[in-house]
């Protein structure tokens, strides 16, 4: 089926996950934490975006609910507070040198085919919009897990981690219309308190090993020394 | 159902308690009277369901079977008896200025805490919450596990909270799927409810159910510790504070293997054949094997026995993978018994560590000729957790071989070799710790350990005798969930 002949919301959903996948390409290709983070706050607002346009035409009221805590904790306060982080470390002037750029960046395109691989068995039983939507999430999630490997700062761990749940939750609008409210609710309360406690480990770390270089944190290990 | 509420109500309001008041001098024994608390409504709880089967809160939103209903009384219990363990230990820590009184009010909160996401996990009837909870255990663990705030502990909590937080998340995908595949066939409304799903199980799309399921066991899989997922759990063990570990191998990684079992109950009623259970088998015997081996490198007490709660986990994954009645009685039997007996274990390390102010194995010598009650504490235990009889652990894991030669006889060769090298294992690191020589200057400590021979003692209990009413109920969880009973 040709997109062209797709109504307006199927094609306005399909664009936001080729975008929110963009998205999650150009954060696994960066050196700088300043801007890791502009484009996470970026994906999480074409997340509120998806939100709010599902809520709308499928009205859906609830979803409007999940958009907003979206907007505040993705947007506002997550790169609000990995910011200050990173400004206060005088870390917003270094360059990561990424090992291997073009292996990574090759790796996370496999990833995204990877994801159409594993989701291909349930293309008879689902729409075309279903299958591209969960595949997308999918290797947003992926390419969340990628973009841990390959980077060494903390930040970018967490950043990493929460554009996991950015994935996850683009597959819960999409797919099945958002979660039921108690457990959307719930997620958006783990999100906020791990995003509280990531606050505190960078706090520790710094104290402990002065950086937030995790590949010094190499203590504990099954290796003879 | 009131007694479900008075349950999860009690750890919320010692959360607020011990957050408001901040630590004092009997922080320690009100932590004791809640878990009491708790205890007695677990058991209430179990009366009810033993007298008239399942309940249902009004809107369905938490479920007691008879699954569930042994797990929250074990968890109930293994609370309790971890809480008056840790009131004079956390004190004796608080002597030698490990810990401040701040730390130890956060301590104290957030064991409530993790007591409240475990009762969550356990009552609820919805899969998302479920998952909610799951990781709402993680996120209140994971400062316990850097509360000495020592270099090696931050990074151990670090490792736990990404690498935990990361493999869930693939359970909360997993959660989705399952939700999508739900809402093709009904309404929403009531679409993640377990009780709803498995009802119409088989009309869920198994194709999906089947990706789904893969997505949940490596989610639900890294709690459990499933090698290769196990990173992260000798290193948050061998940590955090002893209760902490105590309290993590006995109840964490059963509750997370309880989710995955769950998920397989609808799994399996969507694609009519034991599809998940292979994938459970294999992953269970690999971490099995892999933990076994793996025992014998070990340098740290508390690693020691984090690699031996991976073996045992691997064992019960294995068991309920097979499916089949006696298979599934034996995980459930299982279960109790690693519960009953890590904990105790871990609760005799705890003060062993604290005898020989280290838990470097090659440092820890003598502990029978210094404190014979944490030297023999520490042998029964090993020897109850290596699977000799009489202890229950003998038990369940013969009645797991018993099931596997009944239906993969060329596994069971694999499955005795892997319990003979754990077994090894263990006691080379064990025998000199408990005979040999005692250093010079080694004295007894103030130790609490009556709990370690009540749980021992249950132990040996069930290794001669499991008793009627037990033996009854576990007979209803296998019918609940293997579809027949064993005996």
């Amino acid at each position: 089926m040709n997109i062209e002949q797709q109504d307006f919301y199927t094609q306005a959903i399909l664009s936001m996950a080729a975008l929110i996948g963009l998205a999650s390409f150009l954060m696994l290709g960066q050196g700088r934490l300043l801007r890791l983070i502009f484009v996470f706050a970026l994906q999480g607002l074409l997340l509120t975006l998806t939100a709010a346009l599902s809520a709308y035409s499928l009205d859906n009221h609830h979803l409007y609910i999940s958009a907003g805590l979206t907007l505040v904790l993705k947007v506002m306060f997550i790169p609000w507070m990995l910011r200050r982080q990173v400004l206060a470390m005088h870390m917003n002037r270094d360059v990561e040198a990424l090992e291997n750029k073009t292996l990574v960046m090759l790796g996370g395109a496999s990833l995204m085919v990877f994801s159409y691989y594993v989701l291909h068995p349930i293309v008879q039983s689902s729409s075309t919009i279903m299958v591209n939507a969960l595949a997308v999430s999918l290797s947003v999630v992926l390419l969340g897990m990628l973009l841990m490997i390959s980077h060494r700062q903390a930040v970018a761990h967490v950043v990493g981690f929460m554009s996991i749940e950015n994935g996850l939750f683009f597959a819960a609008i999409v797919a099945t219309n958002g979660m039921p409210m108690v457990v959307e609710l719930g997620i958006a309360f783990d999100v906020l308190v791990a995003a509280v406690l990531f606050g505190i480990f960078f706090f520790h770390i710094r104290t402990s090993i002065d950086s937030l270089d995790v590949d010094r944190l190499n203590r504990l290990n099954e290796i003879d020394q | 159902m009131i007694a479900a509420y008075v349950l999860l109500l009690v750890p919320f309001l010692g959360i607020a308690f011990f957050g408001l008041t901040g630590h004092r001098d009997d922080t320690g024994k009100v932590n004791i009277g809640l878990n009491t608390f708790s205890f007695l409504a677990s058991i209430w709880l179990a009366v009810k369901v033993l007298n008239v089967g399942s309940l249902y809160s009004a809107d369905q939103a938490f479920l007691i079977d008879s699954f569930n209903v042994y797990l929250i009384m074990l968890t109930a219990f293994v609370g309790l008896t971890t809480s008056i363990f840790s009131g004079p230990y956390m004190a004796h820590e608080k002597e030698l200025g490990k810990l401040n009184d701040r730390r130890l009010k956060l301590y104290y909160s957030m064991y409530q805490g993790f007591m409240l996401a475990m009762y969550l996990v356990l009552t609820t009837n919805n899969m998302g919450v479920m998952w909610v909870a799951m990781e709402g255990a993680t996120l209140a663990t994971v400062l316990l596990v850097s509360l000495y705030r020592t270099p090696e502990s931050i990074e151990a909590a670090w490792k736990y909270f990404i690498l935990c937080g990361v493999g869930i998340a693939q359970a909360l995908f997993g959660t989705i799927l399952l939700y999508y595949a739900a809402v093709q066939i009904g309404d929403s409304e009531h679409a993640l409810l377990w009780s709803v799903l498995y009802e119409n199980a088989d009309k869920l799309n198994p194709d999906i159910l089947k990706i789904a399921f893969v997505f949940l066991l490596i989610g639900y899989g890294t709690k459990i510790g499933l090698v290769p997922l196990h990173n992260w759990l000798p290193d948050a063990h061998s940590e955090g504070p002893t209760p902490m570990s105590a309290v993590l191998s006995g109840l964490l990684l059963n509750d997370a293997l309880y989710a995955v079992v769950r998920n397989k109950m609808l799994v399996d009623g969507a694609t009519q054949n034991n599809s998940a259970g292979l994938l459970m088998m294999g992953f269970g015997l690999l971490s099995f094997l892999v933990a076994a081996v793996f025992l014998h490198r070990q340098k740290d007490i508390k690693r020691l026995f984090s690699y031996s709660s991976i073996e045992h986990m691997g064992i019960m994954t294995f068991a309920f993978g097979m499916g089949g009645p006696l298979a599934t009685f034996a995980a459930l039997l299982h279960m109790t018994v690693h519960s009953l007996t890590k904990s105790a274990i871990f609760v005799t390390v705890g003060h062993a560590a604290q005898v020989a102010g280290t838990q470097d194995i090659k440092k820890i010598r003598g502990l029978i000729k210094t404190q014979p009650k944490i030297g023999w504490g520490l042998l029964i235990g090993t020897v109850a957790i290596a699977g000799f009889p009489p202890f229950g652990v003998f038990t369940s894991e013969f009645l797991v071989l018993l099931a596997t030669m009944h239906s993969y006889p060329w596994l069971a060769p694999v499955l005795l070799l892997g319990i003979g090298i754990a077994f090894a294992g263990l006691f080379r690191h064990i025998q000199p710790m408990v005979f040999g020589e005692q250093p010079e200057g080694q004295l007894p400590v103030k130790a609490n350990l009556w709990p370690v021979f009540i749980h021992l003692g249950l132990v040996f209990w069930l290794g001669l005798a499991i008793p009627d009413f037990l033996a009854n109920w576990f007979s209803q969880a296998t019918l609940l969930i293997s579809g027949s009973t064993p005996l």
